[in-house]
């Protein structure tokens, strides 16, 4: 997909990228851990796309999952814990030519970072952002966050998490201007790479929450919904997220219209069921990076806007 | 001496006396929302642009609306002109215009005024069918003339009523006719600044202000005895007048920049107002962030990814801002803070100045973060500060603050029209190609630098990070790493030092007394030195621009006189306080500084008052500090 870029995009880039032209470090996250395969979808997303490597930045927090940039070979910055948004804000606003990708995990993004979050829904610029949610702060060892299920025992609530849990969804579907929120699990490779082509080819902000497991502190959280299918519901659609390799192993179906707001909240509000899918979409909302696009100018051009700026206050 | 009460019947039918000076100070205040602030900035312009010298500070009260009627609701503007250059607000006022009685006590209470100060009143309020506001009339009347002002009542109301119904909406426009009687100010320059002043507005809106200025004129010709004169001595070369926040933001302008981000605070707010209305024009964006930290944040993902970016705050935002700091540090992103400093700790003094954030913009943060802190002194170094801040970040990939303050934000002052250049704009972005087996930060040995390699570059995809890492960006925790890089993030400034100039001093080489200052007080320093050097004491002043790193040569420089001591406007014990010992007293911030990087024992005489030094007491700190170090000789 191109953009209208602040620069030109160069026409005969005849490049063909190939998967290990995406390839960064050797990732070092704990064997079995959901980011891996969370990894694999976007590096797989790259290829299928064929993003320029130079012209793609994937901006992160701190945290597990926000070791993210470091594993690709694209731009990449590793910055603050909750922080990643406002970075991805400048950079996008700033080089509106930039594809951006911003990985965030559940501290990151919902509690230390929850105002950004809140904020660059509404702002709605034209980025993909990635909830790598697995309920639990890893990297600092087991302490409870603000997706931790009530109940569940952690270092700093070791009788139980005092409350029930944030709902990421129902925040997101809440915010005004909200244009894209799905939500897929890292266990499911074709439903998650489904649900990233799509974000990515939505003009806005795009959120996506990926339920992931940690092997370390959250062992047996998904288990019996991985073992099990029955109890995962699909949100299908002809404008939602399509996987037809799915269909044999997830019957649970619901018909649910991306466009339906008040359906989508509903649907998200129901922690009862574990939903994959699209739960909304509209591509018609304001775009902040749209509405705020200027016009290069040039420095002669400038010299003589500055001698007019400055004959306001000529004595 | 009791005060002289004029009434408000034509009095005048000699011709008034002309009143010579060399300079005087004018103070317009009233109730907020009367439009004080907007007659003094006016008479300000209008003297500037006739040839006067001037400062101009607004007078602000902390509350939008403050309760009417009251001492410290004091809302205006004080203007002082001069036939020559003013360079700093200087001691008390000599005339005042007052909208009621309560604000002008507030004034006097303050010892804002000189004893012999010509007032202007408006005296409705001492016939308001109110009993609680005639005897609070009476009340400050009576507290007032423990003074020998000179108070003359105006019927601003009354007179004011035969133009509009409602005569809160335009008393500023008559008393700036009153001001341009008294001082003869060009009534075409008056009209013209009243046309810009209201341009948002109807035509409807200047015909009244006009009638009202006029009603003014007439009414001070027909009643006052006197006029003052203050020569005017028009500039050889162009000149613009400008507040400082005016300033900065021109200077953003000026310096190519094309990403600005900032929450609301007072006292930054105002280089966000004014770029917001021109940035666009420039290819600039302005993002009003979701907080301080957003701004930062978002300022740096800018800057990363292109041309130098900048963020606009004063010091409870700066306090959230330091986290993210860090991060530009350790990864090297060129970045502009600008830190319009006020009152603190907290909220502080929140519409007042104080130069507090010295030291928590060169060492707020954890671990070492090695930064550039330049002090503009002056309204033409706010702009010329942000084009250097802009040239030193990109050159050395490293985080600028300009910390200016609240007596430059809203002071006014004309300066020399910048000569711009091309040269202070950023260059275009350059997204060729890495070469061959390029480093994410490919330092120079020697002097820390490398060149920075930005997104939409082929071949030089690097994750930048904040955590220790090598040359390559790769996360590093060695401790030989850490030695290095730590070593190159600081070899920057040693760098910089090395092309900065030494401080010119104000006065003699040598002597008793080295005062030494940095920031927005220059202008009142030197007037203190220079009231010192006329009675024949040996003193001298030099400024500093740059406190991280600090300019070269002090130490020899301070080793020529008998007592170097700075004057700040921030807080540290006075000797002879209780319980305050040479051990552990606490001295002004600068002073800290001068004192641990040259070994000197460098004095300090700083105060917080809310409010600009005035050079009179500048000069008495000078006074008693050359008899002491006389004493100690």
């Amino acid at each position: 997909m191109t953009y209208c870029a602040i620069l030109p995009v160069l026409d005969d880039d005849d490049r063909e990228f190939a998967l290990d032209d995406y390839e960064g470090a050797q990732a070092r996250w704990c064997p079995g851990c959901g980011d891996h395969s969370i990894l694999t979808a976007v590096e797989k997303l790259l290829v299928a796309e064929q993003l320029k490597p130079e012209q793609t930045m994937f901006v992160s927090g701190i945290g597990c999952s926000s070791r993210f940039p470091h594993y690709l070979k694209t731009y990449g910055f590793h910055g603050l814990h909750g922080r990643a948004l406002p970075v991805a804000t400048g950079i996008k606003l700033h080089r509106p030519d930039l594809d951006v990708f911003v990985v965030m995990g559940d501290g990151d993004c919902c509690s230390i970072g929850a105002a950004h979050w809140i904020h660059a829904i509404r702002y709605n610029m034209n980025m993909v952002a990635l909830l790598l949610d697995n309920s639990i702060y890893g990297l600092t060892k087991k302490q409870t966050s603000p997706t931790t299920p009530q109940g569940f025992k952690t270092n700093t609530q070791p009788f139980g998490s005092f409350l029930p849990p944030l709902n990421p969804l129902t925040t997101t579907l809440g915010t005004t201007n909200v244009s894209f929120v799905a939500q897929t699990a890292e266990w499911v490779p074709a439903h998650l790479y489904a649900t990233l082509r799509a974000a990515y080819r939505h003009p806005g902000f795009s959120f996506v929450r990926i339920l992931q497991r940690c092997p370390m502190y959250t062992q047996g959280m998904y288990e019996e919904a991985v073992k099990n299918p029955a109890m995962m519901e699909l949100l299908v659609h002809d404008d939602g997220v399509t996987a037809p390799e799915l269909d044999r192993v997830y019957k649970n179906r619901v018909q649910h219209d991306p466009s339906d707001l008040d359906a989508a909240r509903r649907l998200a509000e129901d922690m009862g069921h574990i939903r994959l899918g699209l739960f909304y979409k509209n591509e018609g909302r304001a775009r902040y990076d749209l509405i705020r696009k200027v016009q290069k100018v040039s420095a002669s051009d400038r010299m003589k806007l500055l001698d007019a700026e400055l004959d306001h206050y000529a004595v | 001496m009791t005060a002289v009460i004029v009434g408000a019947e034509p009095q005048s039918l000699h011709a008034p006396t002309v009143i010579q000076r060399p300079e005087h100070t004018i103070e317009i205040v009233s109730d907020a929302g009367e439009g004080a602030q907007k007659c003094g900035q006016i008479f300000g312009a209008v003297s500037a642009k006739m040839g006067n010298g001037v400062w101009t500070v607004e007078i602000i009260p902390a509350e939008i609306q403050p309760p009417p009627r009251t001492a410290d609701g004091a809302s205006g503007n004080r203007i002082r002109i001069g036939t020559n250059a003013i360079t700093n607000w200087g001691d008390e006022t000599n005339l005042v215009v007052a909208f009621n009685e309560q604000v002008l006590l507030g004034r006097h209470r303050l010892g804002a005024l000189a004893s012999d100060a010509i007032v202007l009143l408006e005296n409705s309020w001492a016939t308001n069918p109110n009993p609680e506001t005639r005897a609070a009339w009476d009340k400050a009347l009576a507290e007032l003339s423990a003074q020998s002002y000179r108070i003359i009542e105006v019927p601003m109301e009354q007179q004011c009523l035969t133009v509009d119904e409602n005569p809160r909406k335009g008393k500023n426009m008559f008393v700036l006719g009153m001001l341009a009687y008294i001082y003869n100010r060009s009534v075409e320059r008056i009209e013209e600044q009243i046309a810009y002043a209201f341009r948002k507005k109807s035509q409807e809106v200047y015909d009244k202000n006009i009638s009202l200025l006029r009603l003014g004129m007439e009414w001070a010709a027909a009643n006052l005895d006197f006029r003052i004169e203050v020569p005017t001595n028009p500039p050889a070369e162009a000149l613009v007048v400008m507040n400082g926040n005016e300033a900065l933001g021109m200077g953003a302008l000026a310096s190519g920049m094309e990403f600005g981000a900032m929450y609301p605070i007072t006292h930054a707010t105002s280089v966000s107002h004014y770029l917001a209305e021109v940035f666009s024009k420039f290819g600039g964006i302005l993002h009003q962030a979701e907080d301080e930290i957003a701004a930062v944040g978002s300022a740096i993902g800018a800057s990363y990814s292109g041309k130098v970016a900048f963020t606009i705050t004063s010091g409870p935002g700066f306090a959230l801002k330091t986290e993210f700091i860090g991060l530009a540090v350790m990864t090297e992103t060129p970045l502009v803070i600008i830190d319009v400093q006020r009152g603190g700790p907290s909220t502080g003094l929140p519409t007042k100045v104080e130069q507090s954030d010295l030291l928590a913009a060169m060492f707020a943060e954890p671990g070492d973060a090695p930064r550039v802190v330049i002090a503009p002194s002056t309204i033409e170094e706010c702009f010329h500060a942000v084009v250097t801040a802009r040239q030193i970040a990109e050159t050395f990939r490293m985080v600028v603050m300009v910390l200016s303050d609240a007596n430059l934000s809203t002071g006014v002052q004309p300066f020399p029209r910048p000569q711009l250049k091309k040269e202070w704009f950023a260059p275009e972005l350059d997204l060729a190609p890495v070469k061959e087996g390029q480093r994410a930060y490919e330092w120079d040995d020697q002097m820390g630098t490398s060149t920075r390699v930005i997104p939409g570059q082929p071949g030089g995809m690097f994750t930048v990070t904040g955590l220790s890492h090598d040359e390559r960006s790769k996360v590093a925790y060695g401790a030989g790493i850490h030695q290095h890089s730590t070593t190159m993030r600081s070899r920057k400034l040693a760098v910089l030092q090395q092309t900065l100039l030494r401080p010119t001093i104000h006065g003699d080489q040598d002597g008793d007394l080295l005062v030494v200052g940095w920031g927005s007080t220059k202008g009142a320093i030197e007037e203190g030195v220079d009231r010192a050097r006329a009675e024949g004491l040996r003193a001298s002043s030099v400024h500093l621009t740059f406190l991280s790193p600090l300019q070269p040569g002090l130490k020899e420089m301070f080793s020529k006189f008998k007592k170097v001591m700075t004057v700040e406007i921030n807080y540290s014990d006075q000797v002879g306080d209780p319980f305050i010992t040479e051990e552990n007293r606490r001295r002004g911030q600068l002073a800290m500084l001068l004192r641990a990087q040259t070994l000197c024992d460098v004095d300090c005489w700083t105060r917080v008052p809310g409010e600009p030094l005035r050079p009179g007491f500048i000069h008495k700190a000078i006074r008693d500090a050359v008899a002491a170090a006389g004493a100690r000789s």
